[in-house]
């Protein structure tokens, strides 16, 4: 970058050409006073406070001047002190000092511009006018205080909100005296757009905004929130073994420090009363009782001597296929890896899935299929680069929010978007085109698509010839979907789909997101087939900021798969059903191995319940309120012999179990996650396990050699990292002391990435299939079941503050089923479909299209509804979509 | 009724930024205030954040954010009332009805708000109530005009 000299307060400075006086005097050490200026945004130059003297004798403020060649700069003058005096004085007069007990005390900038200006406050708020009246405090936000008597009104929460969080919950209101920061209608934060991201609170100079319960930490460590596939990267700050506090990490490449509000504000979890913290073993032997698990009359406190003991010598009785493991998506890679070799190498059986299966496998299947690898081809920043991008069956703001930012980023650096989602969505004010297909008909969308870009010419010929097999098959299936067929299947107009098209096809590089709303289907993975055979089609994979990009649902269910935690794939997927493939984990392992592929989790239940599976391993899930059909769930556990069941909290599932595991958290652990765009990252104990509990890792390796096996006595995740990039082709240059640097993408590493087989991606003819949940008479409403951004399993379960933000049980309805149904808004309903019901509140809005009702459900909830089908190449259940019908409740 | 009027006068707009100050007025004209849900329509339509529909609507004086009541009582305080007791008159109405300057109560019965001189300066002190002028206000007279509400009446009717 180009450097040009001036002059500080008589201090030659090499200032970087384009950079403002402020940002070179600070950097530079040389403190100017400012309220409105904040180094992540655009400078807005209202507060006046910055200002510095020019060699002229000109006043300008130096947030908003550029640095200009030999540019002769003074920071104190007196003229600069007779401008600047009043303006602080005033705002001074106007601000609640109450510094003592204030929560931002010692990083304040007014206290630090008073203490610069020596301003004694006594003796203004004596001279001037006492404050207005007190306004109240907003507190409604369970995670912070909003506090207009110490508003300095920098705007700074007014601009985060606009220009980094695009959401503008705020805004200035009123005029003159009584301008303040408010939402629509000045409500409480609470009943807002806001999305609790806590980003204006971070950024605020004063105490007008501040975080509950604020404890300053004693020590900070960095490691990876444990939510969703995003993986942001945190600061954790501890204090006495609590998580105090939490900071977005900047130098991130996939969070640049933002965070959404269950990274910032939702690790709470982690000191949660309800945390496991001894074995526990079953005395009583009434299962599926309704008494709380952990009481006394049920189980009772063991060491872990005893509780391992017992688990080793039961699970001795059912070596081979009779035993089945359910990983975890929320586990480390190490953990995950030690969970298959256990059931591979201890227990000699492939059974072994996580809840990965009732949401991303489609996502797995269909790429291992045309690329021969499990992995996105984007990363997470480079969607900020593309040129279109086409979103389906992702409510991204809501489920992997940081990504969501990157999004919004990308259309205001000229992306054009292209939402496809029946119901309206966040993100469908950035887009430019908004499809609404008919929900589960997305397949006859996509191959449309194809259609019109092949009619007009648009495909990336070049790009196919060279690089892609199949193409004729796949051209000729396309003669199945008419312009005219696909708009009677999907209710989109022939010319919406055809000027989709042309968008996506002529605007490169584009990037396809999508996520659980196109996978959990009946036809899952031939949706994601359909997409990745448009990704091609146009020669849109592979490149940055090209590809096709599944966003997994958990920060570590990409890395759970490429374990090996799949009943079919060792780690790094390769195929348990391949002799060398075999033969070499056998040599690595010393142990013979089963050469039968697995049973998927569906799988595994039905053979618990037919009596063939008869011990479980549980770690870190929820079968019972995850999987859709609970009752089923609930027969076949209670028919498991003998089931361990490992978490850091007792779950539905829990009350079924022989003997419960407490196992540590995130924060209380080393270990990796691989985020959903296949980054390794490094996450750092933090603290001490809470009360007796362990990592699952040294439960399981324990277990292991209290069996007699060998291959378990690992020291240290750190040694389990070394044998897995030995057997992992995909992680061979993975290893910690690389990760220290930073982390690492396998799928740029990996010499085996993306090429796709023999070198070549395959097309996919397809054909489409009606999704197997239809409506009827009695059923007449489509019910969509969406999950807020509050929401993510037990964790989130356990954090009341977010409890209280998640959305009421609303039911989303058009006005015109409403006027059919006779449905009042704000009324409560029951939605009642073939298998269960459940209660809402009526909203009328046209974000639901007719026909079609939306709620946000957590996944036990949805479960209860549905009795679903599975797709037959991936196993996943249909649980997107569910025929109800809505009545009154008034009417029962 | 409300969601028809405003869907009929966006019709006649095209939906740009620059049209918010004008649609404001517009639905303020029909509707007499901007009820909340309007300013998030209107926000819909020309592509702005809500929050800044509210933040242009707080910023004008001529906008109104709540509906009016059905009496609305304008107490002069211009100088020839305020010299003969329109302090005090507005002192006693507040407490009559229960309302402080510019609030409108809760069952949309009255709105109060003072005005600048309104001309009848010979009656003074006075006041108006929705067109009607009343001059030479006293005490009495404001007893006489508002009733004073019986405790339990006003939720039974
Ligand atoms: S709340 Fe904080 S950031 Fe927002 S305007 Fe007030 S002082 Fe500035
Ligand atoms: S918390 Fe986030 S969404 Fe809410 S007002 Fe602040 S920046 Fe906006
Ligand atoms: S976006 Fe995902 S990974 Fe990032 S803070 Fe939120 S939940 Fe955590
Ligand atoms: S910091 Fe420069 S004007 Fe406010
Ligand atoms: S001063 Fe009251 S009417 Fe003129």
């Amino acid at each position: 970058m180009e450097k040009i000299s001036i002059k500080i307060n008589d201090q030659d400075i090499m200032a970087h050409k384009g950079a403002t006086i402020l940002e070179t005097a600070l950097a530079n050490k040389i403190y100017i006073p400012h309220l409105c200026y904040h180094p992540d945004l655009k400078p807005a130059g209202s507060c006046r406070v910055c200002l510095v003297e020019l060699d002229d004798g000109k006043l300008v403020t130096s947030c908003r001047t550029p640095v200009k060649e030999e540019m002769v700069i003074k920071t104190k003058s007196a003229e600069l002190d007779k401008v600047r005096r009043p303006i602080i004085e005033m705002i001074i007069a106007n601000h609640h000092m109450d510094c003592k007990n204030c929560a931002k005390k010692g990083r304040c900038e007014l206290q630090r511009i008073m203490g610069y200006m020596k301003i004694d406050k006594k003796r203004i708020q004596q001279n001037l006018r006492f404050p207005k009246e007190e306004l109240p405090l907003d507190d409604s936000n369970p995670f912070f205080i909003r506090d207009h008597n110490k508003c300095v009104l920098c705007g700074i929460c007014v601009r985060t909100c606009q220009e980094i969080q695009k959401v503008s919950a705020i805004d200035f209101a009123g005029r003159g005296y009584s301008t303040k920061i408010a939402t629509l209608g000045d409500k409480p934060i609470a009943q807002s757009r806001c999305e609790s991201c806590g980003e204006c609170v971070v950024r605020c100079p004063v105490g007008a905004l501040v975080p509950k319960n604020l404890r300053r930490p004693s020590h900070e460590v960095k490691t990876i929130c444990p939510y969703c596939g995003v993986g942001c990267s945190i600061v954790l700050g501890i204090r006495d073994n609590v998580v105090v506090n939490v900071r977005g990490d900047a130098d991130s490449s996939v969070n640049s420090g933002r965070l959404c509000v269950k990274g910032r504000f939702g690790l709470s979890f982690v000191n949660s009363q309800d945390r496991l913290t001894s074995p526990l073993i079953r005395i009583s032997s009434n299962k599926n009782s309704s008494l709380v698990t952990r009481h006394p009359s049920l189980f009772r406190e063991v060491s872990w001597d005893e509780a391992l003991d017992l688990v080793a010598s039961k699970l001795k009785n059912y070596r081979g296929d009779e035993f089945a493991l359910i990983a975890s998506t929320k586990c480390t890679n190490e953990e995950s890896y030690i969970a298959q070799k256990f059931a591979r190498v201890v227990m000699g059986t492939n059974n072994i899935d996580s809840s990965v299966r009732l949401c991303d496998a489609p996502s797995i299947t269909a790429l291992l299929k045309t690329n021969g690898i499990n992995a996105l081809t984007n990363s997470i920043s480079e969607i900020e680069n593309a040129a279109s991008i086409l979103i389906v069956g992702a409510n991204i703001t809501q489920s992997h929010p940081v990504i969501g930012l990157r999004v919004k980023k990308a259309v205001e650096n000229g992306a054009i978007l292209i939402v496809v989602s029946p119901i309206e969505i966040d993100l469908c004010g950035f887009a430019k085109v908004w499809l609404r297909p008919y929900p589960g008909t997305d397949l006859a969308l996509f191959m449309g698509m194809c259609k019109a870009i092949l009619d007009g010419e648009l495909h990336d010929n070049a790009f196919i010839q060279e690089k892609c097999e199949n193409f004729e098959d796949f051209k000729n299936s396309l003669d199945d979907f008419p312009s005219g067929k696909v708009e009677r299947i999907t209710g989109v107009s022939r010319d919406k789909v055809a000027s989709a098209a042309k968008i996506f096809a002529t605007n490169k590089p584009s990037a396809i997101l999508w996520s659980s709303g196109l996978t959990q289907y009946s036809h899952g993975t031939d949706n994601v087939l359909g997409l990745i055979n448009l990704s091609m089609l146009t020669g849109n994979i592979t490149k940055p900021s090209y590809g096709i990009n599944p966003l997994m649902d958990h920060n570590n269910s990409q890395g759970v798969c490429d374990m090996g935690c799949l009943p079919d794939f060792y780690p790094g997927y390769q195929a348990v059903d391949q002799p060398e493939m075999r033969k070499r984990f056998k040599s690595i392992w010393g142990k013979d191995l089963n050469p039968n592929p697995g049973l998927t989790l569906t799988g595994i239940l039905q053979d618990t319940l037919e009596g063939k599976i008869k011990a479980f391993y549980i770690m870190g899930s929820d079968p019972v309120s995850n999987i859709a059909g609970s009752h089923k769930v609930k027969e076949a556990l209670k028919k498991a012999e003998f089931i361990i069941f490992q978490d850091i909290f007792l779950n539905d599932t829990a009350q079924f179990a022989d003997v419960i595991l407490p196992a540590a958290s995130f924060a209380e652990k080393d270990g990796t996650f691989t985020n959903t765009e296949t980054r390794v990252q490094i996450i750092n104990k933090a603290m001490e396990p809470i009360g007796n509990s362990r990592p699952d890792w040294e439960i399981i390796c324990n277990l292991a050699e209290r069996m007699g096996s060998r291959g378990f006595d690992f020291n240290n995740p750190e040694d389990i990292m070394s044998e897995i990039a030995s057997v992992t082709p995909i992680y061979r240059n993975i290893s910690y002391n690389s990760l220290r640097k930073g982390s690492l993408k396998w799928s740029d590493l990996a010499e085996t990435s993306l090429t796709g087989q023999n070198g070549k991606y395959k097309f996919t003819p397809l054909q489409y299939r009606p999704p197997a949940e239809v409506p009827d008479v009695d059923y007449p409403l489509i019910l969509i079941a969406e999950r807020d951004i509050y929401s993510d399993g037990i964790l989130s379960q356990k954090v009341d503050g977010l409890k209280a933000l998640r959305a009421k049980r609303l039911v989303y309805i058009n006005p015109k089923d409403a006027t059919d149904f006779e449905i009042k808004n704000g009324e409560v309903v029951r939605v009642i479909s073939r298998w269960g019901e459940i209660e809402g509140q009526a909203v009328v809005t046209t974000a639901s299209p007719p026909g079609l009702v939306t709620m946000y459900l957590l996944e036990k909830e949805i479960n209860q509804l549905i009795n679903p089908s599975p797709d037959p190449a991936a196993k996943t259940l249909e649980t997107k979509i569910c025929a109800v019908r809505i009545v009154p409740q008034k009417e029962s | 009724m409300e969601e028809e009027l405003l869907e009929e006068i966006l019709a006649s707009y095209r939906g740009d930024r620059g049209e918010l100050v004008p649609i404001l007025q517009e639905v303020q004209d029909n509707l007499g205030y901007l009820p909340e849900k309007s300013m998030v329509d209107i926000a819909k339509f020309i592509g702005v954040p809500e929050s800044h529909v509210y933040s242009v609507a707080s910023f004008y004086a001529q906008f109104r954010l709540l509906p009016l009541g059905r009496k609305r009582i304008a107490v002069c305080r211009g100088t020839a009332c305020h010299i003969r007791g329109a302090p005090q008159i507005l002192n006693r109405i507040e407490k009559t009805i229960g309302l402080k300057e510019g609030e409108t109560s809760d069952d949309l019965e009255y709105t109060l708000e003072t005005v600048a001189c309104f001309g009848c300066c010979a009656l003074a002190p006075c006041i108006r109530v929705n067109m009607d002028v009343v001059g030479e206000m006293t005490s009495e007279k404001v007893d006489e005009l508002f009733p004073p509400v019986i405790e339990g009446v006003k939720n039974d009717q």
